[in-house]
């Protein structure tokens, strides 16, 4: 549905230039929602203004729904943007209209007549949860309420492909959820494909099925949820699950093993101390709900010679776990 | 010395007031719509052909934004750093060439309209600015054009502002209007140079000095009235709450998220 390949973007001149984006390849399927993670200045905004022209690369080609948009003169172009919904961290509502006017926005700029834009609004206007403050301003919303107002616009033209530009970010944890629950909600009923950008993993957490992972202009790492989650050394597995900081009694050895789909809710432990006699300690664990799908890390000491070690891990590895040696034994 | 004690002072005092003050709101006035007309269109565009803005390639060429930017900067300024008794002195043959004629107080529209013209148009540019580029941004995602962006998000958000800078216009144009009565123009300021000055009427002088003293007041007031009206800001506190939606006891920023209607999903 987007599809983004080998696409470049400088800022500045000589010492003040800036690589934002640096060969950057991403491909979302149809209906799917795609998180793209990166510190700030790792070039998210870049990327996300970039697939509707609002950035237009140095190089590289974006394609939407099969339409190459950077081969597009600007009136084409246009029309293409119209297709793709974006909403913003700081929401952009205009001050100067209702909640009503400003979804009605999106439809007066396509040229929808007047009745059918209060019909659509209203009715989208439902979608979000704000038929009663249709009438309001803006400044008399509470944030979330602002950012469903900016869900609702962005939606009206029924676009196939909606753009979050770290859209919960200036919000509360809670209001968080209840945007997320939303945008999930609006993407299954309407099977829009959600590319988002966001500095939270909890996002990626709660509504992704894949992510990558910007750094530095770059993808460093790129996947389905249930795929990265099993995939040995994963930084975005890893910050899925944050087990913390631990002490390991010295000579011991530190394994992390995940849980995914069919083996989620098997007795490792137990097993270990009973088939190999290992007195197995829990450093840390986690258990997330991922892609539907219930998923874990475990970390554990373990104590005993590295040739037991070696056994049990294999064992657990012929299970189809993920076992990673965090400490002690070399791999 | 005029008599006071004529029996016909009061009311010619009356008539004088009046035909001064019809003749001033008749120069104001026109002056102040030219001034809109042409200084609104002229402020847009010099935000517009600023690097980076709406305007800055028109045509795809680059080049002819930054000249026209140039020029529109240079004509702003020039116009802005004439004084007014200069200016009005200097363009008596185009003033002539338009009106017909360089005295009387439709003549005096002109230079009244050419020394607003630039001001109104940098505190359109002033306001504009101050608009949040994120509106612009949200705006072209969602596939409007340069003039939908101009017409449904810039000038109605900047409008505020700009009503505020226009109430400083007015001011202006009523502060020159008054020295075109120094030379022919009538108006108010005929009034006070011809009979406050040359008669040594103080009664003159401070009628008028109270009339334009109120009618500053009153545009200044619906000014401001109507730029609060349409400044619904996000800051909260500059709201005009329509009674329909007005927030009822419950302070705006402990009020809860959960959306109040029926979710359908």
């Amino acid at each position: 549905m987007i599809s983004i390949s080998s696409v470049s973007k400088t800022f500045g001149e000589g010492d003040n230039r800036t690589v934002a984006l640096d060969q950057v390849n991403l491909e979302v399927a149809p209906g799917e929602m795609f998180g793209v993670v990166g510190q700030s200045g790792a070039g998210k905004s870049t990327l996300i203004r970039t697939v509707n022209l609002l950035e237009r690369p140095d190089s590289g080609t974006i394609r939407v729904n099969g339409l190459d948009l950077t081969a597009l003169g600007e009136d084409r172009l246009r029309v293409a943007r119209q297709g793709i919904g974006m909403i913003f961290q700081h929401f952009n509502l205009l001050a100067s209209r209702t909640v009503q006017g400003n979804v009605e926005l999106a439809l007066e700029v396509i040229g929808v007549e007047r009745r059918e834009r209060r019909r659509r609004a209203a009715e989208i206007l439902d979608l979000v949860g704000l038929t009663s403050k249709a009438s309001s301003y803006p400044s008399q919303l509470s944030g979330g309420q602002k950012q469903r107002v900016g869900i609702a616009r962005a939606l009206a033209a029924r676009p196939a492909v909606l753009l979050s530009d770290e859209a919960t970010s200036a919000l509360d944890p809670e209001t968080t959820r209840s945007i997320l629950d939303l945008l999930k909600g609006i993407r299954d009923e309407l099977g829009l494909t959600v590319l988002l950008i966001t500095h939270e993993m909890d996002v990626v957490k709660t509504v992704c099925d894949s992510a990558a992972l910007l750094e530095g202009g770059r993808i460093v790492e790129n996947g389905r949820l249930v795929e990265l989650i099993s995939m040995p050394g994963s930084r975005l597995a890893r910050d899925l699950f944050p087990l913390g900081a631990f002490v390991a009694r010295p000579g011991t050895t530190v394994i992390d093993v995940t849980f995914s789909g069919g083996n989620a809710d098997r007795p490792v432990i137990a097993q270990l101390a009973r088939e190999h006699g290992l007195d197995v300690s829990i450093l840390g664990a986690a258990i997330e709900t991922i892609g539907g799908n219930q998923a874990g890390r475990t970390r554990l000491e373990l104590p005993g010679t590295d040739e037991t070690i070696h056994r049990a891990i294999a064992d657990l590895r012929g299970q189809g776990l993920l076992v990673e040696i965090v400490e002690g034994l070399a791999a | 010395m005029i008599d006071t004690s004529s029996p016909t002072f009061w009311s010619d005092l009356v008539d004088v007031l009046i035909t001064g003050t019809g003749q001033t709101l008749y120069m104001v006035g026109f002056a102040l719509l030219f001034t809109v007309i042409v200084g609104l269109p002229l402020g847009v565009l010099l935000v517009g052909t600023e690097r980076g803005g709406l305007f800055d390639a028109p045509f795809g060429k680059r080049g002819l934004g930054r000249v026209l930017h140039a020029v529109l900067s240079f004509v702003v300024n020039l116009g802005r750093s004439v004084p007014f008794v200069i200016l009005m002195i200097a363009i008596i043959p185009f003033t002539r060439f338009v009106v017909g004629t360089f005295l009387g107080s439709t003549a005096a529209i002109v230079p009244l309209s050419l020394v607003a013209i630039p001001f109104f148009a940098r505190m359109v540019e002033i306001s504009i600015k101050e608009v949040d580029a994120g509106l612009s941004e949200a705006a072209h995602s969602l596939g409007a054009s340069r003039w939908q962006i101009v017409r449904k998000v810039l000038v109605p958000e900047a409008l505020p502002g700009m009503l505020l800078g226009l109430a400083t216009t007015v001011t202006s144009i009523i502060n020159f209007s008054a020295m075109v009565g120094t030379v022919g123009g009538g108006g108010l300021g005929d009034v006070a140079f011809r009979w406050g000055y040359q008669r040594y009427s103080t009664i003159h002088m401070v009628a008028v000095i109270i009339i334009i003293f109120i009618i500053v007041m009153l545009l200044q007031w619906v000014a401001t009235h109507y730029a609060k009206k349409f400044a619904r800001s996000a800051t909260g506190s500059r709201t005009v709450s329509t009674p329909r939606d007005a927030p009822r006891g419950t302070p705006r920023d402990t009020r809860s998220d959960s959306p109040v209607g029926t979710p359908t999903i």
